[in-house]
């Protein structure tokens, strides 16, 4: 919402400061998110009247003017289309810098010489009109100062006005609040020349009337509570007056015509919007309020043709639709330069109803804005009457028949019950009954005592006032949010337990980061489908149709990125939810773990040239495990084609760990990846192991393993082998060569007696046990050297 | 005749420099190498060439520990000068400011980070972490939260649709209601999670982000304890002399509601880009329970009442890293990345 800063201070009677304003505003909850300070730069620019205008004696298109600056008459030539002899212009002599930083000498066009010049709106930075020279309607003598002449000066604020207070979409209601915080009334500024009479009291009727030989009725009451509409006979339409023009050019709203502007200026002062129609175009003089009929179709006035459903409320004459009710006008029966006889309609319209008319249409406009967010049905009389006022005011006519109010059931008016000691309960902190009813009646709430409570009155004005809470806010907003203490009181402990996916995730980045991979975020929304992805109703594009069923390819795609700034070394992991459509209404929710590496295991150091081995599988395996182990669900790592999974107890997969493909450069290196499920369970705290007390006893050996055998398969023969002597094996070197069969793999086995020293022999007897079972179940000898 | 008393005393004095040898400098060595073991005067020379002259059982007693200290005493000379060497060498053959050996360094990603941090300055405040699901339904979202889909108030959640009912979560709020409805007062609560609009990417929107939701729900809680609870997190969070100021605000779900500024990290409040001039930064959505929440959500309003809050954490990891734009948060860049650790 766009406020002008004179505009307000009319209303409040006084000069009010920007800075103060906004400051205030703020405060009371519509922050100043804009300022524009309108300062034109027109020192030198005056008011010319045109004396003389006649054709450029060598250019058809140029005109040349004799303008009188208020010392002498001189020649200017001018190239709009239009100039009127005696009428006045802005006139920029000799020696002005113009806005835009054009300096004005008298120059010689077309043989004659021009002595400054008549300006446009758009040339003074005034307006974006360029077509012709702008006209000003004042009774200022030639050579008066422009700035004084018309009021140009001001300082456009725009607020933030949120959803619940459309009482702060006019100019009024930001005086209203404003009028608390200073204690000063708030008054309707005079229009200037207002006539005398104004048709006098409305004519309240229960389903139809007439005015002005119009018959007016309500069919679709729901959507439409209440309709009034004046007529006003012999206007004239042209352009408004140089205040009126100024007040909406202030608040960036254009100009159209004097009836139009009226209607905006009372939409802008009392946030009531307002429809003229030509009285001329209303076909068989009547008007109808009813539902549209399905099918029904209808041209706006942006020459759209539109379809019309049941749920839209129509505004129509004898032979059909003429408007949107609350949206938009029809392209036919708008006021033009012809009118000479007006209805004015003033309705209001009901919120829900208009929130579906503009998204079914996708339009919103300003009436439908303000609609939607709940009009004051109260306070239309009078804003049709300041309309009436205005409109004879700007455009003449005659003073018209009272208004036509067609109310079938009128709304009663809404009382909130307020209990004193609530607002101290809730606000924490004493406030007077005094000043509550100050707070409350200032900001236009009639306050009546009932006992110990207050039976406090809503205004028109806020529909979002229905319960004791919003007065209460009321209270404390007025009050001011900055006179409550910050004091930290006691309060009881949350019997809401912690989520240990919290703890579990945090666990995972410091064994992930440990290991020296960077945590990444990906997007959830992602363009790959795939089976089981869950596919987004109304995504914003192809690239977030979908929501991600793993992990892992939005890691490839971040590796991806990070080769194309030439990035090698890539070190990423990434905890967080994968959807998983189930076949049920919602998506299921997992948590995943993955990680992807490529390029050098440490960073390259001088001590080996500067190079670093390439991470191979055995890193990523290392990173899979160490993953399963800090987050995984109980399984075992087991070799799957290209890499490992982890298989729990049934055989299900609930990870997977190998070498990926993607879209890398010939200088990257492979890329390998892992993911796996995290699952929240009891992970015990370790118990301690006492420590050993007697010494180990080594023994290296070289084994051959036919194709086909397994490490782990080796491994667990010696576990069973080695009994309980043998407490650790390792393999610490593996060996292909052309003259053997199969390989050879060295592993060291480590035996300790709990209780004595082991003997050289005792090791040496475990170990033939575990050479025997090693030869008898796998065929595995020992390489003979 | 030589005595053998004085063989001894000899001896005694070998022995003991055996020991100096192993602390002595290149100068002491030499002289003990001359004067004991020197073939012309050398003590031990002396003493074996005199050994013919003693009796038999006196010649070996005295000649085996002659002969043993000799050796003793070569080899702690010849490991002292060892040792000796090396240490004059040792400080000329490395350069110390060459570079070590550096390891990688994993980073905690920003924004995690930030939300962690978040999330332990309300646990001082006595408030635990819960977490809810991403994939919501307009009955959590919304309905339960007061904000009717008929409302002008719902634009501001521009949503993402996953079936009928069914909806990307909006903001992290609906925990407020899933939460309310399983547990009784005293309820503490912060629940950080992603959240969807259907905004498109800008440098300062993403159509998932990060939020942190707070719900404080017990008898006797004022707007007073909402005040004073967010005053504490913010000077706990940026710095305990960081102004906060409340302004008035609207969200169905509270009321009285509040935006909550904090005083600019940047300029102290002075004015800046950051800011954009006005010393104040937004930082979150807040203000006390509405009743319509709690009755929705089967909690007596009258009893109880609350207060809830909301942040954007993006917003916050971006102010404190100096960080331009969000989309700097989802690239993933390494670079970026490295910049974070710890
Ligand atoms: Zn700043």
């Amino acid at each position: 919402m766009i406020v002008s800063l004179n505009w307000l201070s009319d209303l409040l009677g006084r000069d009010l400061a920007a800075d103060d304003v906004a400051e205030r505003l703020a405060m009371l909850g519509a922050p100043v998110e804009g300022r524009e300070e309108l300062r034109p730069q027109l020192d030198g620019v005056v008011v010319g009247l045109v004396e003389r205008a006649e054709k450029h004696p060598n250019a058809d298109r140029l005109t040349l003017c004799q303008v009188n600056n208020g010392r002498e008459v001189v020649e200017v030539v001018c190239g709009a289309p239009v100039v009127k002899p005696g009428a006045k212009y802005p006139y920029a002599p000799e020696g002005t810098v113009l806005p835009g930083g054009l300096r004005l000498e008298a120059r010689k066009i077309r043989g004659v010489v021009s002595h400054g010049m008549l300006c446009s709106a758009r040339e003074l930075e005034l307006g974006t009109e360029h077509e012709g020279i702008m006209e000003i309607r004042t009774d200022a003598p030639p050579g008066t100062r422009l700035l004084d002449a018309f009021p140009l000066e001001d300082t456009r604020l725009e607020l933030e006005v949120t959803a619940n207070r459309p009482d702060l979409l006019c100019h009024k209601g930001v005086a209203r609040e404003l009028s608390v915080v200073y204690g000063v009334p708030v008054k309707l500024p005079a229009i200037p020349n207002a006539p005398r009479g104004d048709g006098g009291a409305p004519r309240r009727v229960k389903q139809t009337g007439a005015v002005g030989g119009v018959d007016v009725s309500i069919e679709d009451v729901e959507g439409c509570p209440r309709y009034m509409a004046a007529v006003i006979r012999g206007v004239q339409i042209g352009p408004s007056p140089t205040w009126l023009e100024a007040r909406l050019r202030a608040i960036g709203a254009r100009p159209i015509n004097n009836v139009v502007d009226a209607t905006n200026y009372v939409l802008y002062e009392l946030n009531q919007p307002l429809h003229a129609f030509d009285l001329a175009t209303v076909r068989g003089n009547k008007i109808v309020v009813r539902r549209a009929a399905p099918g029904e179709q209808m041209t706006t006035l942006d020459g759209e043709t539109r379809e019309l459903t049941p749920e839209m409320t129509m505004i129509c004459d004898g032979e059909g639709p003429t408007a949107i009710g609350g949206v938009m006008g029809g392209a036919t029966s708008e006021v033009s330069e012809g009118t000479t006889d007006v209805l004015l309609e003033c309705a209001y319209f009901d919120p829900p109803r208009i929130r579906q008319t503009r998204q079914a249409l996708k339009m919103t406009t300003e009436a439908s804005y303000r609609f939607e967010r709940g009009t004051d049905y109260e306070a239309m009389p009078d804003a049709l009457r300041r309309a009436v006022q205005l409109i004879r005011a700007v455009a003449g006519g005659a003073e018209p028949e009272p208004p036509i109010d067609v109310y079938p059931k009128p709304f009663k008016a809404r009382t909130v019950v307020l209990r004193p000691e609530r607002v101290a309960h809730v606000l924490g902190m004493p406030v007077t009954r005094e000043e509550i009813e100050r707070i409350l009646v200032g900001l236009g709430f009639p306050v009546a005592p009932k006992g110990a409570k207050l039976h406090v009155q809503v205004p028109g004005w806020r529909p979002d006032v229905t319960r004791e809470i919003d007065l209460i806010e009321e209270v404390a907003r007025v009050r001011g949010y900055d006179t409550f203490p910050t004091e930290l009181l006691p309060f009881r402990t949350s019997v809401v337990p912690d989520d240990p996916i919290e703890p579990l995730r945090a666990a995972i980045r410091r064994v992930m980061t440990g290991m020296g991979l960077h945590e990444a975020r990906s997007l959830s929304l992602t363009g790959a489908g795939g089976e089981g992805a869950w596919r987004v109703l109304n995504p914003l594009s192809a690239e977030d149709a979908y929501l991600r069923a793993d992990l892992l390819a939005g890691l490839v795609r971040s590796a991806e990125r990070n080769w194309a700034v030439r990035e090698r070394d890539i070190r990423l992991f990434e905890t967080g939810r994968v959807f998983h459509d189930v076949g049920e209404a919602r998506p299921r929710e997992m948590q995943r773990l993955a990680g992807v590496i490529s390029g050098e295991r440490m960073p390259p150091h001088w001590t080996a040239q500067g190079k670093s081995p390439d991470y191979d599988v055995w890193d990523v395996k290392a990173m899979f495990e160490e993953a399963v182990r800090v987050a995984g669900p109980e399984g075992v790592v087991v070799e799957a084609d290209g890499g490992w999974e982890l298989v729990d107890g049934d055989g299900a997969r609930h990870g997977w760990a190998g070498a990926l493909a993607a879209d890398r450069p010939p200088w990257a290196a492979q890329l390998y990846g892992f993911e796996v499920e995290v699952e929240v369970r009891d992970r015990p705290h370790p118990l301690h192991q006492p420590l050993p007390t007697t010494p180990p006893v080594e023994r290296d050996i070289a084994l051959v393993l036919p194709e086909g055998v397994s490490a782990v398969a080796v491994e667990e023969v010696m576990g069973e082998a080695g009994g309980a002597l043998l407490v650790a094996t390792r393999v610490f070197d593996e060996y292909r060569g052309d003259e053997m069969v199969g390989r050879s793999v060295a592993w060291r086995l480590v035996f300790r007696a709990p209780d004595r020293t082991l003997r050289d022999r005792e090791a040496d007897e475990a170990l033939d046990a575990v050479l025997t079972a090693l030869k008898e179940r796998l065929g595995v000898e020992r390489r003979q050297a | 005749m030589p005595q053998t008393p004085a063989h001894q005393e000899q001896l005694d004095a070998v022995a003991h420099a055996v020991d100096r040898a192993s602390r002595a400098d290149a100068a002491t060595l030499a002289q003990l190498k001359t004067e004991i073991l020197g073939r012309k005067a050398g003590t031990l020379t002396l003493i074996l060439r005199s050994l013919a002259g003693l009796p038999s059982e006196e010649r070996r007693a005295i000649g085996a520990r002659a002969n043993q200290l000799k050796r003793a005493l070569e080899e702690a000379i010849a490991q002292r000068e060892l040792a000796l060497q090396q240490e004059a060498r040792a400080p000329k053959a490395l350069d110390w400011t060459m570079p070590s050996r550096p390891v990688w360094r994993g980073a905690v990603h920003p924004v995690n980070a930030v939300t962690d941090e978040i999330c332990e300055v309300f646990r001082t405040l006595g408030f635990t972490r819960v977490t809810g699901p991403e994939a919501e339904t307009e009955d959590y979202n919304f309905t339960k939260l007061n904000i009717g889909l008929d409302h002008p108030a719902a634009d501001e959640h521009d949503t993402f649709y996953l079936g009928p009912g069914v909806l990307l979560r909006t903001h992290t709020s609906p925990m407020q209601a899933r939460v309310m409805e399983q547990y009784q007062p005293p309820i503490r609560i912060v629940v950080p999670g992603r959240v969807y609009r259907r905004d498109a990417f800008d440098p300062s929107h993403s159509p998932v982000f990060e939020q942190i939701e707070g719900l404080a729900v017990d008898e006797g809680i004022s707007f007073v304890d909402f005040k004073a609870a967010i005053d504490t997190f913010v000077k706990l969070f940026f710095s305990r002399d960081t102004a906060v100021r409340f302004r008035p605000s609207f969200f169905p779900f509270t009321e009285p509601s509040a935006e909550v500024d904090a005083q600019c990290q940047m300029c102290r409040g002075s004015g800046c880009s950051t800011c954009k001039q006005t010393g104040w930064l937004e930082i979150m959505g807040a203000g006390m329970v509405h009743p319509a929440v709690f009755e929705n959500c089967g909690i007596d309003p009258e009893r109880y009442t609350g207060y809830a809050f909301g942040m954007g954490v993006e917003r916050i990891a971006m102010l404190r890293h100096g960080i331009p734009d969000i989309r700097l948060l989802w690239e993933n860049d390494m670079r970026l990345l490295s910049q974070f650790s710890e």
